[in-house]
């Protein structure tokens, strides 16, 4: 199994390690329960090294992403974020990703770790016909720190150039410093920062974080942060045999200039009728909502839970569905021989603390 | 290494099982199940009626995953922990105490001799361990 350059420090902080998609990760310390209520009320960090991290320079650049994912790059000024699908020609999505602009045709992309493979070989196989060039970057390791605390135990650790300029830093915009690049995203529904830093400077950024205080986080924390924030995983809540259109992500998807590839398959499923929609689903009874079963209204099967669990924040049991876009009133999940009641509702269930359950 | 009591016996699924005075059995996961599964979140209790040496008869369900709990032998359930349904976590708290799942009557006394002692147990999630290391 792989291992990312801060294996050590999980098995130092005494984390219980689990194969994730081919990688040795952590999926607690203990409690994923106190792990997840550290990040909603105060401060947390996880490993993500393993995630994929390819840089795109060269001429071309942004004609190139313009072709390639559905939304639109030149929204970017330098410095920015942009949360993107990649899709395949059938509208299906590859995954999902975030792309940062570095400057003029510049950009630094992270990818999912399990679809590493392809995504990179669907870039490279694209990018062919562009003067532009894609360098994967494994040397970066990756540190989210997340939480209403998380800045401001950066601002203690991190060198005073940087901690001057993560004082400035708006939301969904990077530093990009010689040493660090240090973008103000996440994937927990809280405020904090994801850390590019060397492997070689890993260990000690992450230990100088413990002694600041913050808690070191597995990936089951990660899950139930993101679900309650309403943020899709790839491979559950959306994959290649779904549009973004079906599954919640139509707001990933430009209006103009719609010459991305799968922009066809779109138009086409708009013109036929989208039959399918995101929402989210709150278990009125007790038990847990679980990816893959089954939702019934008064006509039958209605939609499938892609991602459930237990919300330690509402402290019920919450999911992602993906329904029928005229889904009726009374709808029940099957639960092995059981049907229960679930109540549909907006996503997200909590963003910033704030539960909406 | 988990905690293994050596007055228990014990199934390859991770049940502990106490023979009480009555000649009834207890029933619960043992800390080691606990410890793999996490924080648990809820329980679906097994119904008050027979069931065979193997069957599933009810689901300890953490936040990550959902196992199901299995009679270790055949016979009928007497009592459940009710004390589970609103406070789950007993099991990660005291999975050989305030933890315990269900009680049971017995049909056959000698099934008792199928389940392994504490002895075993211990070697075959030892075994388990050497499985996960050796991948």
């Amino acid at each position: 199994m792989k291992k990312t350059c801060l294996h050590q420090a999980h098995i130092d902080f005494g984390a219980k390690m689990v194969d994730f998609g081919g990688w040795e990760m952590p999926i607690n310390y203990g409690s994923q329960i106190e792990e997840h209520h550290a990040v909603r009320k105060d401060k947390g960090m996880f490993d993500v090294s393993h995630m994929t991290v390819v840089d795109l320079q060269g001429d071309d650049s942004e004609a190139f992403l313009l072709k390639l994912l559905p939304n639109d790059v030149r929204k970017l000024s330098n410095g920015k974020a942009l949360y993107s699908t990649m899709l395949n020609k059938n509208g299906g999505v590859i995954d999902d990703l975030i792309v940062y602009k570095r400057g003029e045709n510049n950009y630094r992309i992270v990818v999912n770790a399990a679809t590493r493979e392809k995504d990179l070989a669907w870039m490279e196989k694209q990018v062919e016909s562009y003067n532009a060039q894609l360098q994967e970057k494994p040397e970066l390791a990756m540190i989210a720190v997340q939480g209403p605390n998380a800045i401001e135990a950066c601002l203690k650790v991190l060198p005073e150039n940087i901690s001057q300029q993560l004082s400035e830093l708006n939301k969904f915009c990077a530093i990009d410093a010689e040493n660090y690049f240090i973008g103000r995203t996440g994937y927990t529904g809280e405020d904090g920062v994801e850390i590019m830093i060397a492997e070689d400077d890993a260990r000690k950024l992450w230990d100088d974080l413990a002694n600041a205080g913050v808690q070191p986080c597995g990936l089951g924390a990660r899950d139930t942060l993101r679900l309650e924030a309403g943020m899709h995983l790839y491979g559950q809540d959306m994959d290649e045999n779904i549009s973004p259109l079906e599954c919640g992500l139509t707001w990933t998807i430009r209006k103009t200039d719609n010459d991305f590839i799968g922009a066809d398959a779109l138009q086409a499923i708009k013109d036929k009728g989208i039959s399918k929609k995101m929402t989210g689903v709150v278990l009125s009874e007790k038990g847990i909502l679980r990816h893959d079963q089954e939702l019934i209204d008064e006509n039958g099967p209605c939609g499938i839970i892609t991602s459930g669990s237990f919300s330690p924040s509402a402290e019920v049991a919450i999911g992602m569905a993906i329904v029928n876009k005229d889904i009726g009133e009374d709808v029940k999940v099957q639960i092995r021989k059981k049907q229960l009641v679930v109540k549909l509702v907006k996503l997200p269930f909590v963003r910033n603390g704030q539960s909406n359950i | 290494m988990s905690y293994v009591p050596d007055n228990l016996k014990y199934t390859e699924s991770h049940e502990w099982i106490e023979i009480l005075d009555n000649g009834n059995i207890r029933v619960g996961i043992t800390e080691h199940a606990q410890s793999a599964l996490g924080d648990i979140v809820f329980v679906e209790l097994p119904e008050e009626e027979s069931y065979a040496a193997g069957d599933d008869c009810g689901v300890v369900e953490s936040v990550k995953t959902a196992s199901d709990i299995y009679a270790p032998i055949s016979g009928t359930i007497v009592a459940v922990n009710d004390a589970l349904e609103d406070s789950p976590e007993l099991i990660n708290e005291s999975p050989y105490d305030d933890g315990w799942i269900f009680e049971m009557e017995i049909e056959d006394e000698d099934d008792l001799e199928d389940l392994l002692s504490s002895d075993e147990y211990k070697n075959s999630i030892e075994e388990d361990q050497d499985e996960d290391e050796d991948e």
